[in-house]
């Protein structure tokens, strides 16, 4: 089982994320893309894992998954607050620091 | 990698669907069809438990954080078309596609290697074998970890957290408005009149009828009234005539202050 169609799917969705991420407005889903980001990296890192026959690319993507997790914690309740505030979950519309 | 070809273009094909799904629903759910896929990816690669935390933390937690989010946020939420910077998005999609023909041609032409697999390392079990390596290499990684997500749960709680300006409304405080009103502006006292009396509806998108026959516009709900669902079908129309005569075109009225009927 080669492992460069792994790591090409890979970087096709993390380009994905990234033109997401360039392109949408709502904050909920440039969060989303960020995550496929992530999982995209992640797929790369545990495709090495197996190319080298050792588990530190598993524990890598482990970690991944952990600070995922805690950001999505702490981004989420950035964007509830910015829409308690300003009734919108568009990113356009925190500009304030702006001007 | 059989799974590979099959999983491959679903996993591009829902991806490109966040990119282009206006509702950010949709978008939650197509993620996670490409999260799931992931995790039978990880399966097919000796990471059984990545395969299970990969389903367990980010279709099961993470995602369903999304989804409870943007409940809070209001489901029709959907993205705007106007663009706020001009040729943003030409700009970016000529970005994506150079990058990632870039990244693609780069690492499908270096020489990857040999596939070592991973049957040595994962001959007593995928995952003692992980807990070896977390356990002993990894261990100060996997404290401070610790730190990061007790910080991530604070600050959650702090940012979420919203302290109360106005004095929580009693019962009694909203009894003495409801006779305020009525004093001051002849507000009706009683509960508004419920909707669908009609003979072939009773639903509740169908308003009520006054003794005159005119529409009462109280006996909808303010949401459906906004929606602008409320049923004025051909039906009611014929009923009207039925009960109220010759005067069905009675505009809709206010009728806070005559519940107990006018007009005939």
């Amino acid at each position: 089982m080669s492992a460069t169609p792994f790591i090409v799917l890979s970087a096709i969705l993390f380009t994905i994320g990234a033109v997401g991420v360039l392109t949408r407005r709502n904050a909920i889903v440039v969060f989303m893309c960020v995550e496929l980001m992530l999982n995209a990296s992640n797929l790369a890192l545990v495709t090495f894992s197996r190319v080298n026959g050792n588990l530190d690319g598993q524990i890598a993507a482990f970690f991944v998954m952990v600070v995922a997790a805690a950001e999505v914690v702490v981004g989420l309740a950035i964007i509830m607050t910015i829409f308690r505030t300003r009734r919108s979950a568009s990113v356009d519309d925190a500009s304030l620091l702006k001007y | 990698m059989t799974a590979f070809w099959i999983l491959a273009p679903i996993m591009v094909v829902c991806a490109l669907g966040l990119l282009f799904a206006r509702k950010a629903v949709h978008c939650a759910l197509l993620l996670a069809v490409v999260m799931i896929s992931l995790a039978v990816l990880y399966a097919v690669q000796d990471a059984p438990f990545l395969f299970a935390v990969q389903i367990i933390v980010y279709t099961g937690a993470i995602l369903m954080l999304f989804l409870f989010v943007l409940m809070l946020v209001g489901v029709d939420a959907s993205d705007s078309v106007v663009e706020t910077i001009r040729g943003q998005r030409l700009l970016a999609a000529g970005f994506g596609l150079v990058f990632g023909v870039t990244l693609v041609l780069g690492v499908a032409q270096v020489g990857i290697g040999a596939v070592t697999g991973l049957t040595k390392a994962n001959e007593d079990g995928n995952v003692p074998a992980i807990a070896q390596v977390l356990f002993t290499k990894y261990v100060f990684a996997f404290e401070v970890t610790s730190a990061l997500l007790i910080t991530a749960a604070l600050g959650a709680m702090v940012l979420a957290h919203r302290e109360r300006l106005t004095p929580k409304p009693t019962q009694r405080a909203a009894a003495a408005q409801r006779m305020r009103d009525y004093a001051e502006h002849g507000k009706h006292l009683g509960p508004l009149p419920p909707p669908g009396v009609f003979a072939r509806h009773n639903a509740v998108d169908t308003p009520a009828l006054l003794p005159d026959g005119s529409v009462s516009e109280a006996s909808i709900s303010r949401v459906l009234a906004a929606r602008g669902s409320v049923n004025r079908s051909p039906g009611s129309a014929t009923q009207v005539e039925r009960i109220g005569g010759d005067d069905t075109s009675v505009p809709p009225r206010d009728d806070s202050a005559d519940q107990g009927g006018s007009g005939r």
